[in-house]
């Protein structure tokens, strides 16, 4: 060790060098260029925020915060209310991820616990690839396939079982918002066997061990251990996937059956903040009325943002973990 | 075995079964839904829907050659954008910033790519569709291109990090300048990365629908230049599923089919480069 610290140090080490000679190098040119890129990085990202605030300036001095929770929506009176699009938005994710969540964790307990290591790798290659679909293929199926699934079979089936309860209560339409949950359902699914199969796999060995070398069965071990330590990471799947089903535009759209009401029924047609910013963005006359939508667009914006920083938050303090007690 | 042992061992083969359940249920409703796409799609696909322009709303036929070709020329306009900016400053990330600026550049990023994309187009249309007074292809490629610029960023970083110390030394230790280090040394390492989250970002936005709606909108025909309103595919399977006429649901099945099978390929294509080269582990 001594002997390093002995030998000068030998020609040009980087940063050490004057400003002079590394501007003649191109070093500080280089550096300058693709700051700037950089730098267009965080201007765009405030630019965004900036005209979404500065965008709805009429409706936030109109409403106020009574914006969010006045249910007419009435653009020839210019009254604007959120509350149906928000109820749509929440109804819907809502319901995607009292399936997804349950069937994808599962599913990636069994990729990560059971399976074999290349049936996991192959299934997990094709999932990323599902992941890769467009929402608007995912709207195009969920039209074809889905509505009329659910108009003929699982709504009537549904009505003839749970009827009484007031959330399957109403003619069967085959849209609406239970509709638009199953499409989202199968569109989030991959994210959260994707990102919970991760974490789940980062979960160090010996934890397993040390729970089956207590005399627990194999699903104690998983159950009891593996998934509670890899519990932040799995939520953070889900934070994931509710930040993408609320922000989803195209698959709700084509689905959803586009009306501002708000109903317990999940029977019933509804809207979200997605699809009436698609539908009605382009013909909105007058300026209150296209500042409302860009207001719900800042809405839907703060609603996104806030989940994501809650996942990735998630996501590092569980891997953190994981990988520091493996070094251990 | 006592019965409480027996208990325990019950349960625990019923719960891993139920998993297997779920995973069986997940891939399989996946891929049933696929399945059905590639069959359908595939009845409805013919030669002129490559070839010809729509036809006039009752009529059957034509295709839907202008929205090809609009979705290209806006694929074009994103990666001008995108890629430049994703690329470069990724290589100020990695190579060049302190923690602090480095830490501001990757959370607007992040915030960037959370952003949901309906709200993308709205400030595109704020930000060009207003101030030019109408929809363009220049618009619309804007937006797309604002959406890979986070993905780009993100991954080429990881790969440009994930090169070797030792070859960034090297170079220094050869009397190359730090620019010509990352020139002809970091980038040309790191490329199969480079190329896969360029070709994943691209395919994550090619069928991105809801930044297009008030940007490109749409158009029936031709759309001459970058400044006036194009059809692009995505649009275009929008429209056409949720009209009324049966000719224009085939041609949307068609228009799926066709989508789908150029993003997975370009995922696939991705992913084959990555895993065919760099001994790089990912983070």
């Amino acid at each position: 060790m001594a002997a390093t610290t002995t030998v000068p140090s030998a020609g040009p080490i980087p940063g050490s060098r004057s400003f002079l000679s590394r501007l003649r190098e191109g070093d500080e040119i280089a550096r300058l260029v693709t700051f700037l890129f950089a730098a267009s990085v965080v201007l765009v990202t405030l630019l965004l925020i900036f005209e979404l605030w500065q965008g709805s300036v009429l409706p936030r001095h109109k409403f106020g915060l009574l914006f969010l929770v006045t249910r007419v929506w009435d653009p020839i009176a210019e009254q604007f209310g959120a509350l149906p699009f928000i109820y749509g938005t929440l109804m819907t994710a809502t319901v995607a991820l009292a399936i997804a969540v349950p069937l994808g964790i599962g599913a990636a307990v069994f990729l990560a616990e059971l399976a074999p290591a290349r049936l996991s790798d192959a299934l997990e290659f094709f999932i990323d690839l599902l992941a890769a679909v467009p929402s608007v293929i995912y709207g195009l199926l969920g039209v074809f396939i889905v509505v009329p699934l659910m108009r003929d079979y699982v709504q009537p089936g549904l009505k003839n079982t749970l009827g009484f309860l007031p959330l399957f209560s109403g003619p069967a339409y085959g849209i609406g918002f239970l509709t638009a949950g199953i499409v989202l359902t199968i569109m989030v699914i991959p994210y959260i066997i994707s990102v919970s199969r991760e974490v789940l796999l980062s979960v160090p060995r010996d934890q397993r061990e040390a729970a089956l070398g207590l005399g627990s069965t194999r699903w104690e071990s998983t159950w009891k251990v593996v998934v509670p330590f890899a519990r932040g990471g799995i939520m953070g799947s889900i934070f994931l996937a509710l930040a993408r089903a609320l922000g989803e535009t195209m698959a709700v759209t084509m689905v959803i059956g586009n009306t501002p009401t708000i109903s317990a029924s999940l029977l019933s047609p509804g809207y979200s903040i997605a699809a009436v910013i698609a539908n009605e963005f382009t013909e909105a006359t007058g300026d209150m009325y296209l500042q409302a939508l860009i207001e719900l667009g800042l809405v839907l914006f703060l609603l996104t943002f806030v989940l994501n920083g809650l996942a990735r938050l998630l996501i590092v303090i569980t891997s953190q973990r994981g990988s520091g007690r493996a070094h251990a | 075995m006592t019965a409480r042992l027996r208990w325990r061992k019950f349960v625990s083969g019923f719960m891993l079964t139920m998993t297997g359940i779920c995973a069986l249920v997940a891939v399989s409703v996946l891929f049933f839904i696929l399945g059905y796409l590639v069959y359908h799609g595939g009845r409805s696909i013919n030669w002129s829907f490559f070839t010809k322009l729509p036809k006039p709303v009752g009529e059957t036929g034509g295709g839907m050659a202008n929205a090809i070709v609009g979705s290209a020329k806006l694929l074009v306009v994103a990666s001008m954008l995108g890629v430049p900016v994703g690329f470069l400053g990724a290589v100020y990330l990695a190579e060049f910033s302190g923690s602090n600026v480095a830490f501001v550049v990757r959370y607007a990023a992040d915030l960037l790519n959370g952003v949901p994309s309906i709200v993308i187009g709205i400030f595109a249309y704020s930000l060009v569709v207003l101030p030019f007074k109408h929809f363009s292809t220049l618009a619309g490629g804007f937006a797309l291109g604002l959406m890979m610029i986070p993905i780009t960023l993100r991954s080429t970083e990881e790969f440009l990090l994930a090169v070797p110390r030792a070859l960034r030394e090297a170079a220094m230790a050869l009397g190359a300048s730090k620019w010509k280090t990352i020139a002809t040394v970091i980038v040309p390492a790191a490329y199969r990365g480079i190329l896969t989250a360029v070709l994943l970002a691209f395919a994550r936005v090619a069928g991105e629908t809801a930044p297009l709606l008030f940007t490109a909108f749409g158009n029936r025909f031709w759309s001459p230049g970058w400044n006036q309103p194009t059809a692009s595919l995505p649009v275009m399977i929008f429209t056409y599923a949720v009209a009324p006429y049966e000719d224009w649901h085939r041609q949307a099945w068609a228009a799926g089919l066709v989508l789908l099978g150029l993003i997975l390929v370009i995922n696939i294509v991705a992913r084959a480069i990555l895993a065919r080269g760099i001994a790089v582990p990912r983070a």
